[in-house]
């Protein structure tokens, strides 16, 4: 193994405190008297679910299915009834509820019949839907559809496979404890993404932190039928980041504003793999994930957890104790704070951290930025984050975006780094979602400007109809029977011999009103031109799910299998 | 005295013809400042401004027929990209045209609605749906929230429901940092 | 508040306090070299700043415990107090001080803010206002027939009945007022040189004075409190423009040694050019900040109407640093272009 290495620049390290938890083995959750399952897990258009109140499902059974391309289908994790689908809690910063549904289970655990997939003998879209209908998102944090990225696209495949095994994020080791124990698994996984990108080469980092997965992920590997080469890594937050991981394995970097397949690299997180495998080779769709219960309880550990568990469970489980200051979804360096204990774990949830004022001190007061350039020093992404603070924090969001607001991966090094304790991050991200909105209010005004213009159009076709129909009607009733054009093709249609003023008149309108409509759609936008709105609706639609597709497909990239 | 005199002609005639030569290769076609005021404007099509919608208000402006605070959806912030784009100084919003409400949509009650289309003929963006003796229905998608459907209504079952804030529409709020005393 | 929910043990306090500890072996050579008085010039502007800072933040509605123990306003009392003659009179360094904390940082904005660096503002202004007074220089131990107590060098700063004999022993041009002045007298630099005040590089006394700033400057790099761009430029803009001038004509340009191994120079250096309130903040734009002042400080010495041209070589350079930054952009990770580099943006 003597792969040369290369370094990200910037990052930090924070205290690992990994040992906390990865030296207890895992635990499976007990099964809850109530589950409640988000349906929108992943990143993309929410689940729809299939299944009404009162219904009778098992564990395994499709109860939200995949909508669109970029979504996943939604499980019952245990068996039971559907007591309930509506707007619940969620494991979300804002507090707000989203789509549920709830399950009161029956403690039988009843599986639906599981079969596994022949996935050499499928067409590989077939097998990505299947995969898409059984929920597959990457676990690494993102939760990015993993169908749609084991779609090697135009390219026909991905040379370079990466599988994520950094955990970089201080506290969580779920991954840890998954490849020290499901290292076959995840191997097998990782056979079925190779078969579908048709990569060549296939690396698996881990951080130099980890000597015990290295050492079982080595192993397993040299029972496969295919190279893969086990990479340590040195352990360097963010190291764990897609982009970072990708630079340290290869040297290369993701162009900005693009895809890592543009570079012939797909990268996926152990945890994927794991869940991959257990669809193919398994036929269960996933239901469940591995999750570190951490920080301030008294036997911190890892879980293996029932999405739709709430996390109150999973805390009571590891021993709740005094003190408790609140409840973090992920580590301490990305992680999101969560409104309530009753909140369930979902797929993103890797680690839930109980703060106390201990571990997790309030942070001291923040200070003017004095521009020391340590956030610059520390970043990975090479950005100029004190430039960036300046431009969010004046509401100059073009110029943030000139500076690479978009570029930013969120990993929290220039905060952490920060000697006047500035929360930089919340004003990136306050940036760019304010960015986000403006987008979506410009596209909503185009969207009514275009169909206002459309309407007038129509107003105005209308009156010329009217006029026209008026001006033959008077044709008619002179039983001129030489002429039975249109006033458009025939705008002189009025000058016969004009016995009544009154239908010239008219006819004069219909004229000028449709030289009028002729100019105008002359000048009309193609697509209102003569397109019924139905259709231009849906060209819309199209082109705003496209547009969604880029915008979703690059964000999850840069933080998927983040820590 | 007189080489002085020709110096200054020769400099006025040289840059007499700089100036000629790019106002004929620099030209810009067409108007487009009306384009651009109609770009910040809102889309609401409303009428609050008094032209019927706001591609008028938007010529108006550009002739300088019209104010520039006489639109309330825009509220504040257009008003301000307004005075940014014409180099003219702000002004608070003329209060004659309404005062800036949160977006809402419209919601037609089913069970009171009668089908009479008035509401359909009036809303500028075709955002309700619906044929005569039948119930109508907003696009809520599609709604801009003008309130130019509420008044024809014959029996008041139009309201405007605030668009409530939900995950996807959820922000991220500015930091709040406390770096000086609040009295 | 979101993440990160953990920070580094760092804050502006241990910056500033750091800055402070590097100034020491400066301190300590001053009064070992020329006499406690530079203790009575400190402790007076410090005692100023402090207040002065007080006053401000209460004005401006801020709490003052923070932004006092920030250690800001004391770092920029020192760097006025050693770049100010240490025999200056108390009206002098208050009046710096306040024009340096009042109009310099709390006008532009406070801590973090201001535009110009506050102690070299405070510095340009004296000289600019009271150039005479700005000579009171006390002349190295080694050359001083009766060297000032610290009772005697406060007596002397706030104007007591004091002879003018024996203040006129004790004060002495500094080695760049000397050859100015020579030069100025159609001397030679070799002839201005042969004078007691010069020694080895840049002066009696005052070259240790340089070497021990250099010293407090390695240390601030070695924890990377600053970055090495800054000082690196500096020197080498120093020394190349010392270097070429010389070069060309040794008679009328100072040797780039003597240039270098003046305090002023090591302090803007390392202490005052690193300022990051004022200074750039992209690694090029650092280095082209730093050069540039060691340049202008040259070029102000050589043609210009004041003794040392430090401060108004990093006030100037000062001014371009929104330019030098917006040009300076550096590349990102996945190398995607800044538009004010990009022609086609």
């Amino acid at each position: 193994m003597s792969r040369t290495l290369f370094t990200f620049k910037g990052g930090v390290h924070p205290p690992e405190h990994k040992t906390e938890s990865n030296t207890q083995p895992i635990h499976s959750a007990p099964l809850p008297r109530h589950l409640v399952i988000p349906l929108s897990q992943h990143i993309g258009n929410p689940a729809k679910p299939v299944v009404n109140v009162g219904d009778l499902v098992r564990k395994g059974q499709m109860i939200a299915a995949a909508d669109g391309y970029i979504s996943a289908a939604v499980h019952a994790s245990s068996s039971g009834t559907v007591t309930a689908i509506d707007m619940q809690a969620v494991p979300h910063i804002s507090g707000l509820h989203d789509l549920c549904i709830t399950l009161e289970t029956d403690g039988r655990d009843e599986w639906i019949e599981r079969t596994p997939l022949d996935y050499l003998a499928m067409a590989p879209t077939e097998l990505r839907m299947q995969l898409r209908d059984m929920g597959l998102a990457g676990l690494g944090g993102a939760v990015f559809p993993s169908a749609v990225k084991l779609d090697p696209g135009a390219a026909h495949f991905c040379p370079t496979l990466i599988i994520n095994g950094g955990e970089c994020e201080p506290w969580i080791t779920c991954d840890d404890l998954l490849m020290r124990h499901h290292a076959d698994d995840i191997l097998q996984g990782v056979a079925v993404m190779r078969h579908l990108l048709g990569s060549t080469e296939i690396l698996i980092g881990i951080e130099d932190n980890k000597s015990e997965a290295i050492a079982a992920m080595q192993a397993a590997a040299t029972r496969m039928d295919f190279a893969v080469e086990i990479v340590p890594v040195p352990a360097h937050y963010p190291g764990g980041g897609a982009k970072q991981m990708i630079q340290v394995l290869t040297g290369k970097e993701v162009p900005s504003g693009k895809l890592s397949t543009d570079i012939g690299i797909q990268v996926f997180n152990v945890g994927t793999a794991h869940a991959l495998a257990r669809a193919v080779h398994h036929g269960e769709p996933l239901i469940s994930r591995l999750v570190t219960v951490t920080g301030h309880v008294q036997r911190p550990q890892n879980f293996e957890v029932l999405i739709g568990t709430p996390m109150r469970t999973l805390i009571t489980l590891a021993g709740e104790r005094d003190g408790t200051t609140g409840v973090l979804m992920g580590g301490p360096m990305m992680g999101v704070p969560m409104p309530s204990l009753d909140v369930p774990v979902v797929k993103a949830t890797n680690c839930v951290l109980v703060k106390s004022a201990e571990l997790f001190p309030p942070l001291p007061r923040a200070m003017p930025c004095i521009r020391c350039t340590r956030c610059a020093d520390a970043c990975p992404a090479e950005l100029q984050p004190q430039e960036l603070f300046r431009f969010a924090k004046a509401g100059d969001f073009g110029r943030a975006q000139e500076y690479h607001l978009f570029d930013c991966i969120e990993c929290g090094c220039c905060s952490y780094v920060c000697p006047s304790h500035i929360p930089l991050v919340d004003y990136y991200r306050y940036a760019k979602s304010e960015i986000w909105a403006r987008e979506k209010e410009k596209r909503a005004s185009d969207l009514a400007r275009e169909r206002h213009e459309f309407r007038q159009f129509r107003i105005e076709r209308e009156k010329k109809e009217k006029a026209e129909k008026l001006a033959a009607k008077a044709h008619a009733a002179r039983a001129h029977a030489a002429q039975e054009q249109t006033p458009r093709t025939e705008p002189g249609a009025g000058e016969g011999a004009a016995s009544s003023e009154a239908d010239a008149r008219k006819a004069l309108i219909a004229a000028a009103i449709a030289r009028a409509q002729a100019k105008k759609a002359e000048v009309a936008p193609k697509n209102t031109d003569n397109v019924s709105p139905a259709t231009q609706r849906e060209i819309e639609e199209i082109e705003a799910r496209r547009a969604k597709i880029r915008e979703l497909a690059r964000k999850p990239l840069e933080s998927e299998e983040k820590p | 005295m007189l080489a002085a005199l020709l110096v200054m002609v020769g400099i006025a005639v040289v840059i007499g013809l700089v100036l000629g030569w790019s106002a004929i290769r620099l030209k810009v076609e067409g108007n487009p400042l009306a384009e651009k005021i109609d770009a910040i404007l809102p889309q609401t099509q409303c009428g609050q401004c008094g032209f019927p919608g706001c591609r008028p208000y938007a010529e108006a402006i550009a002739k300088g027929e019209a104010d520039i605070n006489q639109c309330p959806p825009g509220g504040e912030e257009g008003m301000k990209k307004l005075a940014d784009l014409l180099g003219v100084d702000p002004k608070p919003l003329d209060e004659s045209h309404g005062a800036p409400k949160p977006k809402s949509v419209a919601f037609i009650d089913e069970q009171t609605c009668i089908g009479c289309t008035l509401c359909i003929q009036a809303c500028p963006v075709d955002a309700i749906v619906g044929a005569a003796k039948q119930m109508h229905t907003i696009v809520a998608a599609e709604c801009t929230g003008c309130e130019l459907c509420v008044p024809p209504c014959p029996v008041d079952c139009i309201s405007m429901v605030p668009i409530a804030e939900d995950l996807p529409h959820w922000k991220w709020k500015h930091p709040v940092i406390m770096m000086k005393r609040v009295a | 508040m979101p993440a990160p929910f953990i920070l580094d043990r760092s804050s502006v306090t241990q910056v500033m306090a750091w800055v402070l500890v590097a100034l020491l072996p400066g301190v300590a050579t001053y009064v070992w070299l020329f006499g406690p008085g530079i203790l009575v010039t400190l402790s007076l502007a410090t005692a100023t700043a402090l207040a002065a800072e007080a006053a401000m933040l209460k004005t401006r509605g801020y709490p003052a415990k923070p932004f006092l123990a920030d250690l800001s306003a004391i770092v920029t009392a020192w760097l006025l107090a050693l770049s100010l003659p240490s025999l200056a009179p108390w009206w002098l360094i208050v009046t710096g001080t306040l024009f340096a904390i009042v109009v310099a940082k709390h006008l532009y904005g406070g801590l973090g803010q201001n535009i110009f660096n506050p102690a070299m503002v405070g510095y340009a202004v004296l000289i600019v206002s009271f150039p005479v007074q700005m000579t009171q220089w006390a002349g190295p131990l080694e050359l001083t027939a009766t060297p000032l107590s610290l009772t005697q060098s406060a007596s002397v700063i706030f104007g007591g009945d004091f002879p003018k004999a024996t203040l006129d022993a004790v004060t002495m041009a500094t080695p760049l007022d000397a050859l100015r002045t020579g030069l100025l007298q159609q001397l030679t630099v070799d002839e201005v040189m042969t004078r007691s005040i010069f020694g080895h590089y840049g002066g009696v006394g005052f070259e240790w004075l340089a070497a021990a700033f250099l010293l407090g400057g390695l240390l601030l790099w070695a924890l990377r409190i600053i970055s090495w761009q800054v000082p690196l430029a500096f020197l080498a803009g120093i020394w190349l423009a010392a270097g070429f001038l010389h070069f060309f004509d040794a008679g009328r340009f100072g040797a780039p040694w003597f240039h270098l191994f003046a305090p002023s120079v090591m302090l803007g250096a390392f202490f005052i050019a690193t300022d990051p309130v004022t200074g750039a903040t992209t690694p090029r734009g650092k280095l082209i900040f730093g050069f540039g002042a060691g340049l202008l400080t040259i070029i102000i010495r050589t043609w210009g109407g004041f003794p040392d041209g430090v401060a108004f070589a990093i006030l100037l350079m000062n001014l371009s640093v929104p330019l030098i930054d917006a040009w300076t952009q550096p590349r990102i990770y996945g190398g995607a272009k800044h538009p004010d580099k990009d022609p086609s943006a």
